[in-house]
């Protein structure tokens, strides 16, 4: 077969994945935040949840109306044959899950207020590479709620104030955000490179799995650290209360600028929708986080 | 936290003795109606023309589905809530021309439509944001769909459902509201964390 082919039937899998299938890792924390969660609301809450997960899988049906807007994660091995087409095997893609899946159509343009119908449009689905030695072709895909991203914040650190800053920065944002994101959330922090960087940066560490900490130990112990200081705002599940407010929290860096203090926060609901594959060089494909099941 | 079944038409007196967090289905008719749904009821009110929904006794929801037509019939397949503080601005207005006595959504809302829950008699149920496909299985029949012309999520979809829920009573007709009351607490606690993390405020 053909790579446009092959990258557009994975890549329609991984999507269907993503929005009916939590991935284990978010599962496994939404179970535990239920038998430790004190709130009797907030365990109302996580129970819906659960029991929405089961519903999902169960009707194979998206696990949230929102199916969000799809951005892949591309990881191209610099052998790999006609990594040209695989741009718009990934729009087909989107675009044949659009009507089979369904997803809701979320592409709308900013200038009339039309939406496309079929989740495509000028830069959507987000396309994000980067190219790697070998011959195999790998690829995540990240369906993003509307809910979490509107309280996605980048900002301007003072520099002398650091990590405290930092620190600061993260937990008013989680404060500010309250109820607005479906929490428990997941976060992604990043800081340094610029602006757009430090964005980039913290939108794509919500792939990391939950189970995964910084191979850092420094950075894994400031991850710990923000993880315990926003669970104890008290914001709880879905803003009613509680002491679950993030699932996780994964951080990231790159240098900066002697001026410059970059910081971003990227929020992600529980309903953390990602899925991932690679293509071999031999037309195998393999299925990263999920089993093929259909 | 008392668990209550009530069935539409919701009557006021049903209504007032329900507390926040208390648990709540809703079994019979619910309506949705997000910003757009929202204004034109309001402007149809206002010029003495009558709405498609008689609503008093029913439940708003702040929802945009996802539905799918199967033959002639509409099916919901997910139908989970939308954040709700974008509807602050008509709720009190509608809950007084209208007579709902739920409004069900995420987020919470505001001062406003507090008052007016306290005033006209209604609570407002959050359900749990994402759990699309919950919801969508205790939707028994799309029994109709008005102003169609607002596009799929924005139009006025008519529900029956059975055991709706469970939706948390988040702001009850007495001036309870459990969103203010958590950011209250969450203002607290941010003290003490920004003390644990050495941040000076």
């Amino acid at each position: 077969m053909e790579t446009g082919k092959v990258v557009e039937n994975v890549a329609f899998n991984i999507l269907k994945q993503a929005v009916i299938y939590l991935p284990d890792d978010v599962k496994q924390a939404l179970k535990k935040a239920y038998g430790e969660e004190t709130s009797e609301t907030g365990k109302t809450q996580l129970k819906a949840i659960l029991d929405n997960i089961d519903l999902a899988e169960k009707y194979q049906a998206p696990v949230c109306q929102d199916t969000g807007t799809i951005i892949f994660y591309i990881k191209a091995g610099s052998k790999v044959k006609d990594l040209d087409k695989v741009e718009s095997a990934l729009i087909d893609a989107t675009r044949k899950a659009t009507k089979e899946v369904p997803l809701r159509p979320n592409a709308v343009d900013p200038f009339t207020g039309k939406n496309s119908g079929d989740n495509t449009g000028r830069y959507i689905p987000s396309l994000n590479w980067e190219l790697v030695p070998g011959d195999s072709l790998e690829m995540t895909v990240l369906t993003k709620g509307g809910g979490s991203e509107n309280v996605c914040l980048g900002g301007m650190i003072v520099p002398s104030e650091g990590i405290k800053g930092l620190k600061k920065f993260v937990v008013d944002a989680v404060i500010k955000a309250g109820a607005q994101p479906c929490p428990p959330n997941i976060l992604g922090i990043a800081m340094g490179g610029g602006a757009d960087i430090s964005m980039k940066l913290a939108k794509k560490a919500l792939l990391r799995p939950l189970t995964e900490h910084n191979p850092d130990p420094e950075i894994a112990k400031l991850e710990k650290e923000i993880f315990e200081a926003v669970n104890m705002t008290g914001i709880g599940p879905m803003g009613l209360g509680g002491k679950t407010t993030v699932l996780g929290v994964h951080i990231d860096y790159a240098f900066r600028h002697p001026a410059s203090f970059p910081a971003a926060v990227a929020f992600n609901c529980w309903a953390a929708r990602r899925a991932s594959a690679r293509i071999n060089a031999d037309g195998m494909v393999e299925y990263l986080t999920h089993k093929l099941k259909w | 936290m008392t668990v209550y079944k009530l069935k539409t038409p919701i009557s006021e007196e049903q209504i007032r003795k329900l507390k926040v967090n208390d648990v709540l289905y809703v079994t019979g008719t619910i309506v949705t109606a997000r910003d757009q749904a929202h204004r034109r009821a309001l402007e149809y009110f206002k010029e003495g023309k009558p709405v498609p929904v008689n609503l008093e006794g029913l439940a708003v929801f702040h929802c945009g589905p996802v539905v799918a037509k199967r033959g002639d019939k509409w099916v919901a397949v997910a139908a989970g809530p939308t954040t709700s503080t974008r509807m602050d601005i008509f709720e009190d207005e509608f809950i007084k021309d209208f007579k709902v006595r739920v409004v069900i959504g995420k987020g919470g809302m505001g001062k406003r439509t507090t008052d007016a829950m306290a005033k006209y008699g209604a609570v407002y149920g959050a359900f749990t944001g994402g759990a699309a496909v919950l919801a969508a299985k205790t939707i028994k029949n799309v029994k109709s769909v008005e102003w169609f012309d607002l596009g799929m999520p924005e139009a006025m979809w008519v529900f029956e459902v059975e055991e709706f829920g469970p939706l948390t009573v988040a702001i009850d007709s007495h001036k309870n509201n459990l969103f203010t009351d958590v950011q209250k607490n969450v203002e607290d606690n941010k003290q003490k964390i920004y003390q644990k993390l050495g941040i000076s405020p």
